[in-house]
């Protein structure tokens, strides 16, 4: 399936490459560099390019290309998702997926590819097997390796690969048991120009942190199951039992993973109504011109809170990419800070906190290039925002149980609401 | 020497061109790694190790090395030894020879007794690229095959490919262990294997028959890769096996295609000639039914073939299931979303209204990248009909303002091919483009033209002053395309612009040297359709333009100029063509169609990369269309053993008894529905009792084994061996649990005969303790009670009014002077879902009396306590019953051959086996027994060679398992078998409590 595996930087060099089976040279990477000039975005560039003896299937994480080489018909999204996974399982092991990181744990790196893969196929690619396999390096595992000269490479033979519960280590053990949930919502919304609701739905998930001692068996129910009818579940749920009675039921792998995910759209909220009934949290005043024959614009923009549940909003920003013919700008924030590229015309203005009683807004004039007409597109503008203790959609956990160890652990939930794509038309 | 050692060191991560190393010669270096590979410190032989690794990383030579390398293959550091063979696997195909030296060293690690050893042993040893040593590697997998260990099976199956790429000629060996492989049980196995199927012999589908409904039944506990590769196998599979579940169904839309609506009159041709209404083969239904619970993976591959399996195998009203799994994906990364975007394209013409509630998800952000933008564009044209193009053409106008120009050129397209498809639009569409034609950006411009001249086509005479309006932008416009086009169309509708036209080509003429090649050629075709026409006017024009063109340095253009002088100039020698010259090229030409260039995409499977790439990739196996008539479905029925027919049909006695008219009605009414509607119910049931995802396989791999036969049934001739037929359907039947605790109840009179063949004696009647023996606990005590004291005991009895409740037996003992009135429940604070059959009131209890009475309780097969408040008339206790997880099951008769087959099908996750030491006290088979059938309400399987129990759990009725196995001096082992993981775990403890104490 996979044949080898490259690592392209921003600049363009291969700076790692493995092979599952015998050697593709490094020179089949020129029909990828092609695309890429091809390619006006980095983000341009197809996923999959077809050459003349193999197809190059990459992805873009961290401003590195992943570049995986296939010989023979696989479908791409297999190629796609498992790609995905190594820059997750190289982010969980470093923290970080540079390319600094990468070199400095090369020899690492390496050992985890040839665990991921065998001959091309997906061997274990569970984050809890491959720390056992191989544990993620940390400073002072470094310092005391070179003072003793031991390894990263477990000593005791990997036991989880052939656990009945895969994704789960045997024999963890913690003084303290706790387990986290954190329920993040994305609202991802489009409002056209009136402050008219175009399209506005829910993405959420639930990722939990869980140190727990033994094989706990833990179950998870919430308050209102009904707005979760669009899910995914981590491979450890039960899906018979959320079936049956709407309950998550699993036994958790070791520490941090992601629970569940799910998508919560206008219709399944109200399902006849239209798409204005999610809450939208923040609302947009604008008045962007361009008048002919004038070399300047007018710029306003006031933020405003709407459906907020009574919590504030945080972690405001706000950028919009200006039409090419604007040279600069001279605006005045109320509050925060702004920015303006002449380069790329960024104009990202970070806002903070919106106080209800004093309203953020920016307002002040742009220059155009003199001579040049009126510029025919109107700039978009992309919000972020943070709601903190609150789920947009109301979603509630009712109560987590433990089952299959004696101790009594510590137990937290969290939520949080956050901007996903949420875009303005102007 | 240091000095080297330095730069050596630094080299590791400097990815520049002027590497230290190519300063100093590669010997020099290479002499220190050896030197440091050949000490006596693991410390220093990792180091070195860690280095040449970095190299190969990054693409260095470092094959010089592996004499020095191969050395330490043996090494006992653990890191070392895998970073060698890291090397190893990466350099032996070019030092054959040497690589040979290693090969002794994983011939030794195959026979070692851990079973990852062996497992890591012929993962290296099939990875080395070494011809000469296919027979031993051949001989290796032919083990590991059938080695113990379920590892080292899947190991054995990676292998498969490995060796066949290195030597195709061991094919036929390799089916073979592919077939013995495929009729592994384990999960761990089944993605490998069929991964390995696919690369060597994906023709033999044959292999399959025998393994399809295992597959189906194993596929959700495979691991997500696994899953994603035998899906898409299976897909083909039911391709090839199935019928057609839409040939009945009417496919037609809008679109319909010629070919299309004749290939459906064949189809229904066929089904009219068979006469047979379509019925869903049962191992159809059961593919469909096993995958669907897939679309929930958080792995968007398993997502993506679930759904390509359901668009091209599932009858058309249940293929909208897969569109929400489908535009949930949308979220994921970019890449992810440029796969799915392309496969909904191609779902999205076959399929509209699959798709059509989820239009929104469907609409572009400005931050999307351009190609998603596109893709996205793709799909909302594809759905637009009627009621919804209002609103898709006010989205695609926001759109033209967009500053990326690609995304604007295609959204004119997309405009352009609404407009051809719904005819009501057309108007306002057309208006819209000739308004953009007054764009500042030009590539708008040129390709809202483009556009145009598309539509124009379809009613000219309408549109004359939108043509004239075109002719004036030929001053202005640039883009070669966009001029041909014009060009074109004034050439073609010359005649609605009689004035216009001839200027048009004089200013044409003027530039003619100085265009594109493609707008030369609409110059000589403009000219000539004006010479056909208006030659007074135009005559000395044209000539002008042929003579520039007969010296263009293009020989197309010097071609068609030669052509058509010869054609339309009228001369002495011109052949009869020349009168046909205004028919050849003022001919009415059909509108083009705008189509979707994903139309017709789907005969590729879809999620493969040929979809992709709309071209077949290396290795592409061809989804088969459906056959006419379904071949023998019989093949897939596997064999049932001897005992369970045996079995069944002691139970269809009863049965038939219990029914006797059951048999007619079915005969009548299509066996193979009832049977599919049978099947169902066992999944339905089962998935109500909440147990674990495995758990399908025992109910349903029974109920399909006999629908398989009523199907079969279904080809045999009617009449004569009806009767007999019949029979042997019901024998097949899976007996509803109802009936199997009656057999258990009534042990008929067959059961007592084996018991009496049995030398032991063990019996169904001991396995219920008496009273006597029971454990009591405390509910309330004699001094919080105020003189009260209630105890309560599990009596393990059925509980009659409800069977899924535990039997409580309480009992109250009166210790007060005065008496204590109207004991009753109140107030039960229970968890989800248990429920409590309360015991009716007992008015007086006398002082020092005691009274017992039975409760039920539903615990929902969990331990969780049952709390509830005692009463009497003066006051409340609040009080809670906890069982031990004993308790929570009732016993069932089983026999060894049916515990067997159960226990075959809970494996995996549902098994727990655990090493024990039994007690002195505990070893006599007496006291396990005992021991056993106190800490859980089971039933010991009778004539059982070891010592084996059954139960099942009162509130989902899931199998209990227990088998205890003794080995000398006290050594024992115990394996428990439940769907329910928490319950398994929780009674192997309790189980291991009561014989180690």
């Amino acid at each position: 399936m996979i044949h080898s595996l490259f690592l392209v930087n921003s600049s363009g060099d291969i700076f790692l490459e493995k092979h599952w089976k015998s050697v593709v040279s490094r020179s089949v990477c020129d029909y990828f560099f092609e695309a890429q000039e091809r390619a006006s975005e980095p983000e341009n560039v197809p996923p999959v390019i077809p050459t003349p003896h193999h197809y190059l299937i990459s992805v873009l994480r961290h401003r590195i290309y992943f570049v995986a080489v296939i010989q023979s018909e696989v479908p791409p999204l297999f190629v796609i998702e498992f790609l995905h996974r190594v820059v997750d399982t190289f982010q969980d092991y470093f923290g970080v997926c540079t390319e600094a990181a990468i070199k400095d744990n090369v020899v690492v790196v390496y050992e985890l590819l040839e665990e991921m893969l065998d001959n091309g196929f997906p061997l274990a690619t569970e984050s809890n097997i491959l720390k056992e396999l191989i544990k993620p390096p940390t400073i002072l595992r470094t310092v005391v390796n070179t003072i003793t000269g031991s390894t990263n490479v477990g000593e005791q033979l990997p036991t989880g690969q052939l656990s009945v519960v895969p994704w789960r280590r045997t024999g963890v053990k913690y003084t303290n048991n706790e387990a986290y949930f954190d329920v993040v919502e994305e609202i991802d919304a489009i409002i056209d120009k009136s402050g008219s609701t175009i399209t506005a739905e829910i993405q959420g998930v639930i990722d939990a942190c869980v140190k727990l001692t033994g094989m706990p068996d833990l179950t998870l129910s919430f308050m209102n199951p009904r707005l979760l009818d669009d899910v995914s579940f981590h491979p450890c749920v039960r899906f018979k039992r959320w079936e049956a009675e709407r309950i998550l039921s699993f036994i958790p792998p070791d520490g941090n993973f992601r629970l569940l995910s799910y998508h919560v759209s206008s219709q399944n909220l109200h399902p006849l109504r239209s798409a204005s009934l999610v809450a939208i949290p923040v609302y947009v005043k604008h008045n962007i011109t361009f008048r002919e024959g004038s070399s300047q614009g007018r710029f306003e923009l006031t933020l405003g809170p709407k459906q907020t549940m009574g919590k504030g909003v945080e972690a405001v920003l706000v950028s919009s990419q200006l039409p090419r013919g604007v040279l600069n700008t001279n605006l005045n924030p109320t509050q925060g800070t702004y920015t303006f590229d002449p380069v790329t015309k960024l104009l990202s203005w970070d806002v903070g906190k919106i106080n209800p009683q004093k309203l953020p807004s920016l307002k002040g004039s742009m220059s155009l290039q003199a001579g040049a007409s009126k510029p025919d597109e109107n700039p978009t503008i992309n919000i972020q925002f943070k709601i903190q203790q609150s789920a947009l959609s109301g979603l509630k956990v009712n109560r987590l149980d433990m089952y299959g160890e004696k101790y009594k652990p510590f137990k937290g939930i969290k939520y949080m609401t956050k901007a996903g794509k949420f875009q303005v038309r102007t | 020497k240091y000095e080297c050692f330095l730069l050596k060191n630094s080299d590791g991560f400097v990815p520049t061109e002027q590497d230290p190393e190519k300063l100093l010669s590669t010997t020099d270096i290479h002499d220190d790694l050896k030197e440091m590979l050949d000490s006596n410190k693991d410390s220093l032989k990792l180091e070195a190790m860690k280095r040449i690794v970095a190299m190969i990383a990054r693409g260095k030579n470092a094959s010089d090395l592996f004499p020095a390398v191969v050395k330490n293959v043996a090494c006992k550091n653990i890191e070392v030894k895998k970073l060698v063979y890291v090397y190893l696997v990466r350099y032996a195909e070019e030092q054959q020879d040497l690589a040979l030296l290693s090969i002794s060293t994983f011939q030794r690690g195959l026979k070692d007794p851990n079973q990852l050893i062996r497992a890591s042993a012929l993962r290296v040893l099939s990875s080395i690229r070494v011809t000469i040593i296919v027979p031993i590697m051949m001989l290796a997998i032919k083990e590991a095959a059938s080695d113990m260990s379920p590892y080292v099976r899947k190991t054995a199956a990676h292998a498969i490919p490995k060796l066949y790429s290195l030597d195709p000629e061991q094919k036929d060996c390799l089916i073979e262990v592919i077939e013995k492989l495929l009729a592994d049980k384990t999960t761990l196995v089944a993605g490998s294997v069929v991964m390995a199927f696919e690369e060597v012999c994906p023709e033999r589908i044959d292999l399959i028959h025998k393994n399809y409904r295992k597959l189906c039944n194993l596929l959700i506990d495979v691991e997500e890769w696994g899953q994603v590769v035998i899906i898409n196998m299976l897909t083909r599979y039911a391709r090839t096996q199935f019928l057609n579940p839409n040939m009945n169904v009417s496919t037609a839309g809008p679109h319909i295609l010629y070919k299309e609506e004749k290939e459906k009159k064949k189809t229904e041709a066929t089904a009219i000639v068979r006469r047979k209404p379509y019925v869903m083969d049962p191992d159809h239904r059961l593919l469909l039914r096993n995958t669907k619970p897939l679309l929930q993976s958080r792995n968007a591959a398993v997502v993506m073939a679930v759904a390509q399996l359901y668009f091209h195998l599932a009858p058309k009203a249940e293929v909208g299931v897969i569109a929400k799994a489908l535009v949930r994906l949308m979220r994921s990364h970019s890449e992810v979303q440029y796969v799915v975007l392309q496969n909904v394209a191609t779902m999205s013409i076959k399929r509209r209204g699959m798709f059509e509630p989820y239009l929104k998800s469907f609409y572009i952000r400005s931050t999307d990248p351009t190609q998603i933008k596109v893709l996205k564009l793709e799909v909302l044209t594809n759905l637009a009909n009627e009621t919804n193009i209002s609103t898709i053409l006010r989205e695609f106008q926001t759109y033209i303002k967009s500053n990326d120009k690609d995304f604007v050129a295609a959204t004119i397209q997309a405009i352009g091919r609404c407009a051809t498809n719904i005819g009501e639009v057309r108007d306002t569409c057309l208006n819209g483009l000739v308004q953009l034609l007054s764009n500042r950006d030009e590539l708008v411009v040129a390709e809202s033209v483009v556009v145009i001249k598309k539509l124009l086509q379809m009613q000219p005479e309408q549109h004359s002053d939108i043509i004239k309006h075109m002719a004036k932008l030929t001053d202005n416009i640039q883009v070669p395309m966009a001029r041909a086009s014009i060009l074109w169309l004034i050439g073609e509708y010359c005649e609605h612009v009689p004035k216009i036209a001839p200027d048009v080509l004089r200013k044409m003429a003027k530039t003619f040297t100085n265009e594109e090649d493609i707008v030369k050629l609409q110059i000589i075709n403009l000219a000539a359709k004006l010479y056909l026409t208006n030659s007074k006017q135009t005559k000395l024009l044209t000539q002008y333009v042929l003579n520039l063109a007969k010296y263009d340095q293009n020989y197309d253009i010097r071609d068609r100029a030669r052509f058509i002088r010869q054609l339309i100039v009228p001369t002495d020698k011109s052949g009869a063509l020349s009168k046909y010259a205004k028919k050849l090229f003022l001919a009415l030409k059909p509108a083009p169609v705008l189509e979707s260039p994903f139309k017709d995409r789907d005969h590729f499977q879809l999620g493969s990369l040929s979809h992709l790439l709309n071209a077949k990739a290396g290795g592409y196996q061809v989804l088969p269309d459906w056959p006419e008539a379904a071949p023998d479905p019989s093949v897939r029925n596997v064999e049932v053993p001897e005992w369970t027919k045996c079995s069944s049909r002691e139970k269809r006695k009863e049965k038939k008894a219990d029914k006797p008219f059951y048999s007619d009605s079915e005969g009548e009414s299509g066996p193979t529905e009832s049977a599919d509607s049978a099947s169902d119910t066992a999944s339905g049931s089962e998935s109500g009792s909440g147990s674990e995802e495995s758990g399908s396989g025992s109910e349903s791999e029974e109920s399909n084994e006999e629908s398989e036969s009523a199907s079969e049934e279904d080809e045999e001739e009617e009449g004569k061996k009806k009767k007999k037929n019949v029979e042997k359907i019901k024998a097949r039947k899976p007996v509803p649990e109802s009936v199997q605790m009656f057999a258990t109840i009534c042990k008929p009179a067959w059961l007592n005969m084996q018991f009496l063949l049995n030398p032991l004696p063990v019996s169904v009647p001991q396995t219920i303790v008496p009273s006597g023996n029971l454990k009591t606990y405390e509910l309330l005590h004699r001094i919080t009670g105020e003189g009260l004291s209630v105890e309560y005991c599990f009596s393990r009895q059925p509980f009659s009014p409800d069977p899924h409740m535990v039997a409580v037996k309480i009992q109250f003992t009166n210790s007060a002077t005065s008496e204590a009135k109207s004991l009753h429940v109140e107030d039960a604070k229970l968890q989800s879902g248990m429920r409590i059959k309360e015991f009716p009131e007992i008015e007086v209890l006398p002082a020092g009396e005691t009274v017992s009475v039975v409760m039920g309780i539903d615990f929902c097969d969990s331990t969780q306590a049952a709390n509830f408040q005692l009463c009497t008339h003066t006051r409340k206790f609040f009080v809670s019953i906890q069982p031990p997880v004993g308790e929570l099951m009732m016993p069932i008769f089983m026999t060894e051959n049916e515990f067997k087959k159960e226990q075959g099908q809970l494996m995996g996750m549902n098994e727990i086996t655990e090493k024990l030491t039994l007690e002195e006290k505990c070893q006599g088979e007496h006291a396990i027994v005992q021991r056993v059938t106190t800490a859980a309400n089971l039933s010991r399987v009778p004539c059982g060679s070891d010592k084996e129990f059954a139960g099942k759990t009162v509130t989902s009725g899931s199998l209990v398992l227990v088998s205890v196995v003794t080995k000398e001096n006290g050594a024992a082992q115990l394996t428990v078998n439940c769907e329910k993981m928490v319950i398994g775990t929780m009674l192997v403890k309790d189980i291991l409590q009561a014989l180690t104490q």
